[in-house]
């Protein structure tokens, strides 16, 4: 089958010849991909920051399909089913699971204890190929898989795979209170949700900052915020403080490590690997935040450490909360939105290419060029 | 292949932590009856973890739940020195090979706290890296560089910032051939 092939930092080829998956255990389902995204965290991977990232893998945790193939356990999927995956791989019976963490499950990834298994996110994630492939496995197919309604399209369902789950929990956890202000680091696909899911909770006032100004103008028209360039303010948390008078009540850090913005942060979190990515949104993000106030972090870090000002979350008495999405939870919820017209995820996507051309995909997603926001690849076989 | 794995739970041993009964129920106050004023300030409500977290203890008693059926082990699976097994289910996809595996094995030596975990694991994918170059090669593919990184996007959306980078890129090689040739005739 084609499937995206890692050959290592910044080269991903298209490969003709990898074997179909096949059912390993009794829960598994075998799933035909119509859409796979690539994620701004698949870039991680592409940069080689992720550790324990080996060659030959398929990427690909953001996917729809067609159910092809199910294992004697399965029962609520069967064959022909046209399913959204979600980017988690849960047990669901786990104690992190029973408590809806499916973003924490204890029984996908043999790695790492630290992070649940996700699809195609190197080893330290589990080890499972990505959807950026004709055909990927699909384990605990009772569990994550959703059917995807017949009125929904396919490039929203794909969207609820990962992308708008994180930018609503993002907003979820930041426990916004009507009428807060709320401040977005990052105009990435999942700044773009956190920064538009933060009216449903109740914000008062939604500001984004980033560097790239296509983005900036994206959001700032979909999510109808205020959005401010950092290359064109000297000191983003003094610019911040005077912005709001005291401080946002709110802080999201929707970049995570690799972040811009900070010569040392960059030299030591994504140049030597002395940190685990570079913290600069979310140095911002704790000395800008008021006393008392809540930062939420979806941005994705590495497994070892960063140097951020912890003695400031104390001195100022934060809250800070984060988490891998719990897709499966919040589906539901984010299914009606759509449904209801409150969110239309698919104006995001800003380039649909065929997984043919997956190298070229990630380079464009990487290098930000044609003012790509995100790319979605699309198999030869994706008839739905 | 099977192994010692499919035995085991995938947790550490119960009598390491407290069970579940002591955790929680009514006995509790009982139990702390001696230390005064137990409990007297307790608010359920004060959940910082909700929504994220439906609380419902099972954390707490979580070493009695019932494992999801094991996948056999097919192939070589490293596995978190934080845990005794491998999960449940796990993926299979690219097992240790070559000096990269070797690095890799020695790697889950470590405990994930550990940078010696998590640095050697970074060198093994570079060196996994070359070893993909080399298997390429072995199998009569000469890996097509420009291909993999995408360069036709680049030409295609970027190609005066293309060709600059690569006249710079030709401009300091040849500076530093330059440099280097004329320190070899100082030196003769």
């Amino acid at each position: 089958m084609l499937a995206m092939n890692y050959r290592g930092p910044f080269r991903v080829r298209l490969d003709r010849n990898k074997a179909e998956p096949e059912i390993q255990h009794p829960q598994d389902a075998i799933v035909r991909v119509t859409r796979s995204c690539i994620c701004g965290s698949d870039l991680h991977l592409y940069h080689g920051l992720v550790p324990d990232t080996r060659v030959g893998m398929t990427f690909g945790h953001e996917f729809t399909g067609v159910v092809e193939a199910v294992g004697a356990g399965v029962q609520k999927l069967k064959v022909g089913d046209r399913v959204l995956v979600p980017f988690n791989i849960a047990c669901g019976t786990c104690p992190f699971c029973s408590q809806q963490l499916y973003g924490n499950c204890h029984e996908s990834n043999s790695e790492a204890t630290a992070v649940g298994g996700i699809f195609g996110y190197s080893h330290t994630a589990g080890g499972y190929d990505g959807g950026q492939a004709e055909y990927v496995r699909v384990p605990y197919a009772d569990v994550g898989p959703e059917i995807i309604p017949d009125w929904m399209d396919l490039d929203d369902a794909v969207l609820l795979t990962d992308v708008l789950p994180t930018g609503y929990q993002a907003a979820e956890m930041a426990g916004i209170k009507k009428g807060d202000t709320v401040v977005v680091f990052g105009a990435g696909p999942i700044g773009i949700m956190a920064a538009k899911c933060a009216w449903l909770f109740g914000a008062g006032r939604v500001i984004v900052i980033d560097k790239l100004d296509y983005r900036l103008e994206f959001v700032q028209n979909y999510a109808q915020c205020e959005v401010y360039n950092f290359l064109s303010i000297d000191d983003p948390v003094l610019f911040l403080k005077k912005l709001t008078g005291i401080g946002p009540d709110v802080c999201i850090d929707a970049v995570g490590a690799e972040a811009a913005g900070d010569l040392f942060h960059t030299l030591t979190g994504r140049k030597t690997l002395l940190q685990a990515g570079s913290p600069t949104a979310l140095e911002w993000a704790i000395n800008g935040v008021k006393k008392g106030g809540i930062i939420s972090i979806v941005g994705v870090y590495g497994p070892t450490g960063n140097m951020i000002p912890i003695g400031n979350v104390v001195n100022k008495g934060l809250t800070i909360r984060g988490n891998q999405a719990s897709v499966k939870r919040l589906l539901p919820r984010l299914i009606e939105h759509i449904k209801n017209g409150i969110i239309n995820p698919k104006e995001i996507i800003t380039h649909r290419l065929p997984l043919e051309e997956v190298s070229e995909g990630y380079h464009i997603f990487s290098a930000k060029r044609d003012n790509c926001i995100k790319t979605v690849l699309i198999p030869p076989r994706a008839v739905a | 292949m099977e192994s010692k794995n499919q035995q085991t739970p995938g947790h550490w041993p119960v009598d390491k932590a407290e069970p579940a009964e002591k955790q929680g129920g009514d006995d509790m106050a009982a139990r702390f009856a001696h230390i005064k004023g137990w409990g007297i300030d307790a608010d359920a409500e004060n959940e910082p973890t909700y929504p994220m977290k439906h609380w419902n203890g099972d954390d707490r008693k979580g070493l009695n739940y019932d494992r999801p059926e094991l996948q056999p082990v097919t192939v070589e699976k490293l596995h978190s020195i934080e845990r005794p097994s491998v999960s449940a289910v796990f993926g299979t996809t690219c097992p240790p090979t070559g000096v990269s595996g070797a690095l890799r094995r020695h790697a889950f030596k470590y405990s994930e706290g550990k940078w010696a975990h998590w640095l050697t694991l970074l060198v093994a994918d570079r060196v996994n890296a070359v070893e993909g170059i080399i298997d390429d090669i072995k199998q009569g593919i000469f890996p097509n560089i420009i291909a993999e990184r995408g360069w036709t996007a680049e030409w295609k959306y970027n190609r005066k910032g293309m060709v600059k980078n690569i006249a710079i890129g030709v401009a300091v090689t040849a500076a530093v051939l330059m440099l280097l040739s004329g320190r070899n005739k100082k030196a003769h």
